[in-house]
């Protein structure tokens, strides 16, 4: 459990001023230039020190991201920009930091940058995320106003941030397409090697962050690397937004401790599994494109990125989707390959070919209208989509039905043998 | 210098190379459908994955360089796996995505026995189907009458967007849609207006962009092919005619890095259709009521003796058409000499060039590859892109490699790539040569400059000095030794082959120009025009006009004596590109009816004449035409011109006109007699005609 005095995003639900003089209340904008005056090198070593790991879903760690941007410029130009394409199913909460914290966003682009050797970053907001948009271009105009950041700023350091609306495709999340999408081209991801550290934005030495990275970087450079990295378990330190939506009672967006444990996750902040913790049939624990767990492996489930990868899951963006025994999963993963399938870019033939074909064999399972055999079958295509494409979002349309069959291959047969059944009654 | 092991073969490649060369190198095939040597990386079929030991995935061998592969822990070579299972099974799975929603209707495409899908399919995919589901289904789109759309088919590899993007320098292919549903097509199903549109056909790895013209015309296993050099402009690309019985089916380009790397033409590749329309099958004779009767050889010839006869050797004359081969005008050269005549020549538009001036200053001496290390382009008179759309595309490769400056004086039109207009005409031209301006300090201090003279620039009264004028551009103590700069944008086939040999007005002898006016005026009595139709028939007067060609066409309107002779297709010979390399024509069909090769023509005609000429066979003819011409026999081989030569020519400039440059061609797919019988070739004219309103709107 989070102590409130260790709370980052201490505005997470609006209940304060979102606006500059609300920011600086709650401690934003303190000492950020004693921050940017402990140079490049002394804010990357805080930030690994600090642990952090990337909050997109990847979980990367974040210092050592920022170590991979060249030390001196060849004359390029260098960027950040922040990804703010938040459209994971089931995860919504860098919409709640730029509804309500976006000042905290806007003084970590202000440090990143610096610690990169950026003078311009770019934040690419989602662009169903209309009055985020808004709220953020607010707080950026009010920190020119305050001469917070621009040209000769208080802080000493030329800075230009700018918001860019994406129209709403869910591959300009990956960070290459983002950028695709940020030059004005189709958003398709690239080719890598060469990673934006080398040649991103424009050809110019880039580094993709996610929202929450970035917001928890001027307290975690406040407060010392140490604290942060005392939060949490080893290699999984710090405070996360945790989206909890699904059959709770309360669903809702909190900061707590990497590694809490799922059951007190739901029950204290959510208040419970619809029905008791009992009716738990599954979790989806990290976003959409991670691999349900079922509930005996949820009983004592600490929330950080190596138990769930253990279980061959994932943290993800820790967004946490509850599924009680009312659920129909089979048609709940469907409903995700479907997803998957409308967004796949068509770039490359394993996801674009793939994603269809899952998706369709998964529907006629939902009607039991398929053979065991096919199970397997579908088994199969996963693992042939997985690992074959250009970006992770071959992967991520594989991962869940790869879980529903893992753990729930029994319903899928359950259902099938029931069709079999009723036609044969029919006869 | 890399060391790598491919399958435990230990190679040493650049590190540029990417891992599919250097598997390539190491002798392992690697499938792929989305790459392609001449076109930008895509990586998005997933056909070439290999196992690159340390990567927890697959890697694309196309996307994935020598020089972004680690070495081992102990500083052993990057090893690639290209024959594991994790590779058969990668493969196994991309094939088995392309064909579930290909519609696999194999015996009724046009790509069937020259398919890649098919091949490859063959080499790595599983031979049963586990896909249960309905298949996509996509609407055809209508990219214009030269590329038939069977979308069903299409695998999304993207390479005729990046060719229409990359090379053809048209951003009218596009992929719209996402996911499955992305589907290539033209804004609004509009028609690609690139000249080199057709080499689309050639990429695409499956039968869904096909030959319109050729749909469903025959397979490729019952084609013979023939291996020969295309006319329809003086680039000399290789091409291949691939015929069934006597009749052409298709034009394919061939492999020639150094002239038309492997694109040709529209022109070049759908002209076929007119090889076999409008063709002049048997001799005629124009009768007393002013038709064109057929008649025998015997009396066509005893016709054309008699007029003959009765004039003498400076009022007959004869111009060579823009199709002659080199063998057939140094016949027509030596009767012309026989019966006494001065008057010929090969410059039926009348450019003012001069073998006499040395061959330097007739053709392009940088040559077409020389393009690529030019650092500087000026052109003047010309419009590459419809006088020689291969060169055209050299151009645009040189600029898109980055750092080139082009100059344009003359028309102002779309060439596919950014230039600086300098002016209209000769005025700009005489400034840019006195050196003012910003790019005249360019072209100043150019290594290797390259200074494209077209037809439109040459083909008028001023256009030696114009020649002269860009020549004293070229001169400057920058240059790179050795550097030969002029290049003279040809537009017709036989033009450098008739100006080596000399088919050229002798002492006192009149060029077209002269031969028009003097036939219009009487002075002329007989006119041989051997596959000539550029001039203008209707000035030549009551001159008696012998036409020996193959199309019925203007020459043969106005002729009083018709004698078939044969299409470039059907004959052997020799023609002389622009850049002045020699390379054979090779029959691939013979002519139809009575129609014979133009050589024999000319010599049968010589006896009916009385002057027989000195050969009866064309190996005979060829090796008097060696003999007299040593440098025709050496066949593709490039020599620039003598730098002096273009130094002394800058000596001569003269006073410049005043008139605008206008460019020679104004329909593209309109040039010559058989391109006009082709009706593929006026549905092209007719769409780009339409074109032209809109753009100047």
């Amino acid at each position: 459990m989070l102590n409130d005095r260790d709370r980052i995003f201490t505005n997470l639900y609006g209940e304060g001023d979102w606006r500059l003089a609300g920011a600086r209340a709650r401690g934003g904008w303190d000492g950020t230039r004693a921050i940017l005056e402990r140079g490049r090198d002394g804010i990357i070593d805080e930030m690994k020190a600090s642990g952090l790991r990337g909050r997109g879903g990847a979980g990367f760690p974040t210092g050592l991201k920022w170590s991979f941007m060249p030390k001196t410029s060849d004359g390029r130009p260098h960027y950040l920009v922040v990804n703010a394409d938040e459209s994971e199913p089931g995860t919504c909460k860098d919409r709640e930091i730029m509804r309500n914290d976006p000042h905290l966003l806007v003084e970590g682009c202000l440090i990143a940058s610096f610690a990169m050797g950026a003078n311009v970053a770019y934040i690419y907001v989602r662009g169903e995320f209309i009055r985020e948009a808004d709220r953020l271009q607010a707080a950026i105009d009010e920190a020119y106003e305050a001469r917070l950041i621009g040209k000769n700023n208080v802080h000493g350091y030329d800075f230009d941030l700018y918001v860019h609306r994406g129209a709403g495709a869910y591959i300009c999340g990956e960070e290459t397409a983002l950028l695709e999408s940020l030059e004005g081209k189709k958003g398709l991801p690239r080719l890598k090697p060469p990673f934006p550290a080398n040649v991103g934005l424009w050809g110019c030495p880039t580094t993709v962050n996610n929202v929450e990275s970035i917001a928890v970087a001027p307290t975690i450079l406040r407060r010392g690397g140490a604290w942060f990295a005392g939060i949490g378990r080893p290699n999984n330190t710090g405070t996360k937004l945790f989206c909890i939506s699904g059959h709770v009672n309360r669903p809702c967006t909190v900061e707590e401790e990497m590694g809490i444990p799922l059951r007190e996750l739901i029950e204290r902040h959510c208040g419970g599994v619809r029905g008791g913790w009992d009716n738990l049939l599954a979790v989806i624990p990290g976003g959409a494109s991670v691999p349900l767990l079922p509930a005996h492996q949820c009983q004592e489930l600490p929330m950080d990125f190596d138990t769930l990868r253990d279980l061959k899951s994932g943290l993800g963006t820790a967004a946490v989707i509850v599924m009680d025994k009312s659920t129909d999963l089979i048609k709940a993963i469907a409903r995700l390959a479907y997803f998957y399938k409308h967004e796949s870019c068509g770039q490359c033939t394993p996801c674009r070919e793939g994603t269809g074909w899952m998706w369709r064999v998964l529907e006629r399972m939902v009607r039991g209208e398929a053979e065991h055999r096919e199970i397997d079958m579908l088994l199969n295509v996963t693992y042939q989509v997985e690992g074959h494409t250009i970006c992770a979002l071959g992967d991520a349309a594989a991962w869940p039905i790869q879980g529903l069959i893992r753990h729930f291959r029994h319903v899928i047969e359950a259902r099938i043998d029931g069709r079999v059944a009723m036609l044969e009654a029919a006869e | 210098m890399t060391k790598l092991l491919v399958d435990g073969v230990e190679i040493d490649v650049p590190p540029e190379f990417t891992l599919l060369q250097a598997c390539e190198a190491a002798g392992a095939e690697i499938p792929r459908f989305c790459f392609h040597e001449r076109l930008s990386i895509a990586g998005n079929c997933r056909m070439c994955l290999v196992e690159l030991k340390g990567s927890p995935k697959p890697v694309a061998s196309c996307a994935w360089s020598v020089r972004d592969c680690r070495p081992g822990p102990n500083g052993e070579p990057p090893q690639i796996v290209t024959r594991s299972g994790v590779v058969k099974k990668a493969r196994e799975g991309v094939m088995e995505f392309l064909l579930i929603n290909h519609p696999l209707d194999c015996p009724i495409c046009d790509q069937g026995g020259e398919c890649d899908l098919q091949d490859q399919a063959m080499a790595y995919g599983i031979d049963h189907n586990r896909f249960a589901e309905n298949k996509r289904a996509v609407e055809d789109k209508y990219l214009g009458p030269l590329v038939k759309t069977s979308m069903n088919r299409c695998i999304h590899c993207t390479r005729c967007v990046r060719f229409a993007t990359e090379v053809g320098g048209v951003t009218e292919l596009g992929a719209i849609g996402r996911g499955e549903d992305m589907e290539i097509t033209t804004y609004l199903e509009s028609a690609m207006s690139s000249e080199l549109q057709g080499n689309v056909i050639d990429l695409c790895p499956v039968g869904a962009l096909t030959s319109k013209p050729y749909a469903f015309q025959a397979r490729p296993w019952e084609l013979v092919k023939t291996e020969t050099i295309d006319a329809m402009d003086a680039v000399g690309s290789n091409i291949r005619v691939d015929t069934r019985g006597r009749e052409v089916m298709r034009i394919l380009p061939r492999l020639h890095e150094e002239i038309n790397e492997e694109w040709i033409s529209d022109k070049t590749r759908f002209v076929w259709d007119g090889l076999r329309t409008q063709r002049l099958d048997r001799p005629y004779i124009r009768g007393a009521n002013g038709r064109l009767a057929a008649v025998s050889w015997r009396d066509a010839f005893a016709a054309i003796a008699a007029r003959v006869n009765a004039s003498s050797g400076t009022r007959i004359g004869a111009i060579g058409g823009d199709l002659a081969t080199v063998e057939e005008l140094f016949a027509l050269k030596g009767l012309m000499t026989a019966l006494g005549s001065p008057n010929l020549d090969i410059r039926q538009d009348g450019a003012q060039l001069d073998p006499a001036a040395g061959r330097a200053s007739t053709i392009f001496n940088p040559g077409i590859a020389g393009i690529e290390a030019a650092d500087a382009v000026l052109i003047i008179g010309s419009n590459p892109r419809h006088e020689a759309p291969i060169i055209n595309a050299r151009i645009r490769k040189r600029w898109r490699m980055g750092d080139l400056a082009v100059g344009v004086i003359g028309e102002r039109v779309d060439l596919t790539y950014p230039y600086e207009h300098l002016g209209a005409g000769p005025e700009s031209l005489a400034e840019l040569a006195s050196g003012r301006g910003a790019f005249a300090e360019v072209l100043k201090s150019a290594k290797r400059p390259v200074v494209i003279v077209g037809q439109g620039a040459l083909a008028r009264e001023d256009g030696a000095s114009v020649l002269a004028t860009a020549a004293k551009i070229l001169s400057s103590a920058e240059r790179d030794a050795g550097w030969n700069g002029l290049a003279v944008l040809h537009t017709a086939a036989s033009r450098v082959g008739g100006l080596d040999i000399g088919f050229v007005p002798g002492a006192g002898g009149m060029d077209t120009g002269g031969m028009i006016a003097a036939a219009g005026a009487g002075g002329l009595d007989v006119l041989f025009l051997l596959g000539a139709d550029e001039i203008d028939t209707d000035r030549l007067g009551k001159a008696f006009v012998v036409y020996i060609g193959s199309h019925g066409d203007a020459g043969a309107m106005r002729a009083d004596v018709v004698l078939p002779g044969s299409a470039y297709t059907e004959k052997n010979g020799t023609l002389v590109n622009t850049e002045g390399r020699v390379q054979r024509l090779k029959r691939a069909a013979f002519p139809p009816g009575d129609a014979r090769d133009d050589w024999a023509i000319l010599r049968a005609l010589s006896e009916a004449l009385g002057r027989r000429l000195p050969f009866d066979s064309f190996a005979q003819l060829r090796s008097q035409l060696f003999a007299a011409h040593p440098h025709l026999a050496a066949e593709d081989r490039f020599v620039p011109g003598d730098v002096a030569e273009v130094a002394a020519l800058a000596r001569n400039a003269g006073a410049l006109g005043r008139a605008a440059f206008v460019n020679p061609i104004r329909a593209f797919y309109l040039t010559n007699a058989i391109a006009r019988a082709s009706a593929v070739m006026a549905e092209c004219a007719a769409l780009a005609a339409s074109r032209l309103p809109e753009a100047a709107e």
